[in-house]
């Protein structure tokens, strides 16, 4: 079987498994809405203000939002050690790791589709106009947080204090995708808004570079 | 669901197989042969190294030295084709207790690239007498149910290949009947099976060959066309 296809199976799984459950979306949406309305309690921005840190807020909340949504990645895997049904299947690693970050890009969007709106009430910032240039930061930079937290949910699986190894392990490493991604996020939301080039490509070279590693590496992280 | 005639019968070979975790040897220099279409039972009590043998066999588990090959009519097999051909029923489920039994089925056999799913998981169901549990989410099963579609699950694309590792745990009298009735139609059809057990059941009766493992190594092993019973029957009286 090719490695697309059999990530789609492991995709259409994934989304089965979470629409039964809403483990991991509920848990991160609400987690990331009480980061994001706390922060406007706590600095009450004025709209210059909040042009200048509201992307940075907005990044350390997709941040810890999606290090809690990806710890159960692969820890629900163990429960009944299905992880071994899905490596006995005649698939390539790979897939099985691809199929979950697509899985994760999934819900980690869809949790941005309610906190960006709620992100640019609170902070009195205007999305007209800016919506599709928006999308593309916000796809690099979920890919990023995506294809290095679920390499590295696989990596914590295992160990005891995995709700406390992923974020120490995923958090340095993730430090150039959030400058990155703040500097495009704040670009957007400045007067005139622009489209920065640069940041874009430094986040697509992020996914570039440990979508890559990811692949080379795939056989060692799923082998006990 | 007897092996396909289109799947060939597989033998594997360990080959001075070493396993550590850590300070723990859990297998020591185990060299074995099994013959395709032969039924091994293995022996053994906890801890000797049963499990790790057949993780080791089903390439979940790679072994600290030593080889490891599979071979079909004494043709080498790469060890990536070597998975469509084997099945495994571990000590855990291997299933998703949020999923129906059914929605188990289709995902496995979808991962397989098997023809005619729906047809294919409906006789497995009716195989396992869970036909009436299709829709019934997994979590909602009783041990003995779950074991069932576990088997039915591991033989779902017709493996050559069958891993056992405690298949009779938590199945009662009218399971192990089952599980008895559907191992010999696997033997008839010539799939090779590897089967852990430290308890004695009937399914034992269809082993044309005892191993023993002690400590991680082989301590006793009846041979290819060697019988069995003598090994079985010191399980029988040890239990």
């Amino acid at each position: 079987m090719t490695t697309p296809r059999a990530a789609l199976i492991i995709l259409g799984k994934e989304l089965r498994l979470e629409l039964r459950t809403r483990e991991l979306l509920n848990a991160t949406i609400v987690f990331a809405l009480i980061v994001v309305v706390l922060f406007s309690f706590a600095f009450d921005p004025t709209s210059a203000e909040s042009r200048r840190y509201g992307p940075g807020l907005l990044w350390i909340a997709f941040l810890f939002a999606g290090s809690l949504m990806l710890n159960p990645s692969f820890a629900r895997e163990l429960s009944n050690d299905t992880i071994d049904a899905l490596r006995l299947a005649p698939i390539s690693n790979f897939s099985l790791l691809l199929g979950k970050m697509l899985a994760n890009l999934i819900f980690l969007s869809a949790a941005e589709c309610i906190l960006v709106p709620v992100f640019a009430v609170l902070y009195n910032l205007s999305l007209s106009g800016i919506v599709l240039r928006l999308v593309l930061v916000l796809f690099l930079g979920n890919s990023g947080l995506i294809i290095t937290g679920t390499v590295f949910s696989a990596v914590s699986a295992h160990a005891r204090m995995r709700e406390l190894l992923l974020p120490l392990l995923l958090l340095p490493i993730l430090a150039p995708l959030l400058i990155s991604a703040v500097e495009a996020t704040a670009a957007l939301f400045a007067d005139p808004p622009a489209l920065d080039y640069t940041w874009l490509s430094v986040l697509g070279a992020f996914d570039v570079v440990f979508l890559t590693a990811s692949w080379l590496v795939c056989d060692y992280l799923l082998e006990e | 669901m007897a092996s396909s005639p289109l799947n060939p019968s597989l033998g594997v070979r360990f080959k001075s197989i070493y396993k550590r975790f850590g300070a723990f040897t859990a297998l020591r220099e185990l060299s074995l042969e099994i013959a395709p279409g032969e039924f091994v039972a293995l022996l053994g009590h906890n801890g000797a190294g049963k499990t790790t043998l057949l993780r080791i066999a089903a390439q979940l588990m790679h072994p600290s030295s030593g080889v490891v090959e599979f071979y079909s009519s004494n043709e080498p097999l790469l060890p990536g084709t070597v998975r469509r051909f084997t099945g495994m029923v571990a000590h855990s489920t291997l299933l998703y207790d949020e999923f129906t039994a059914a929605e188990n089925l289709h995902l496995f056999a979808r991962l397989y690239s098997l023809d005619d799913i729906p047809a294919r998981v409906t006789r497995a169901l009716e195989s396992c007498g869970l036909a009436t549990r299709a829709s019934s989410l997994v979590r909602t099963f009783s041990r003995g149910m779950r074991q069932r579609l576990a088997l039915a699950r591991a033989l779902l694309h017709a493996p050559s290949l069958l891993l056992l590792d405690e298949p009779a745990a938590g199945l009662d009298r009218q399971g192990l009947i089952w599980l008895g009735t559907t191992l010999a139609r696997l033997r008839e059809g010539g799939c090779t099976v590897l089967m852990s057990t430290h308890a004695r059941n009937e399914s034992l009766d269809l082993a044309t060959r005892a191993v023993s493992l002690a400590g991680g190594r082989v301590e006793r092993d009846s041979g290819a066309g060697g019988d069995p019973r003598p090994l079985l029957s010191a399980l029988r009286e040890e239990a």
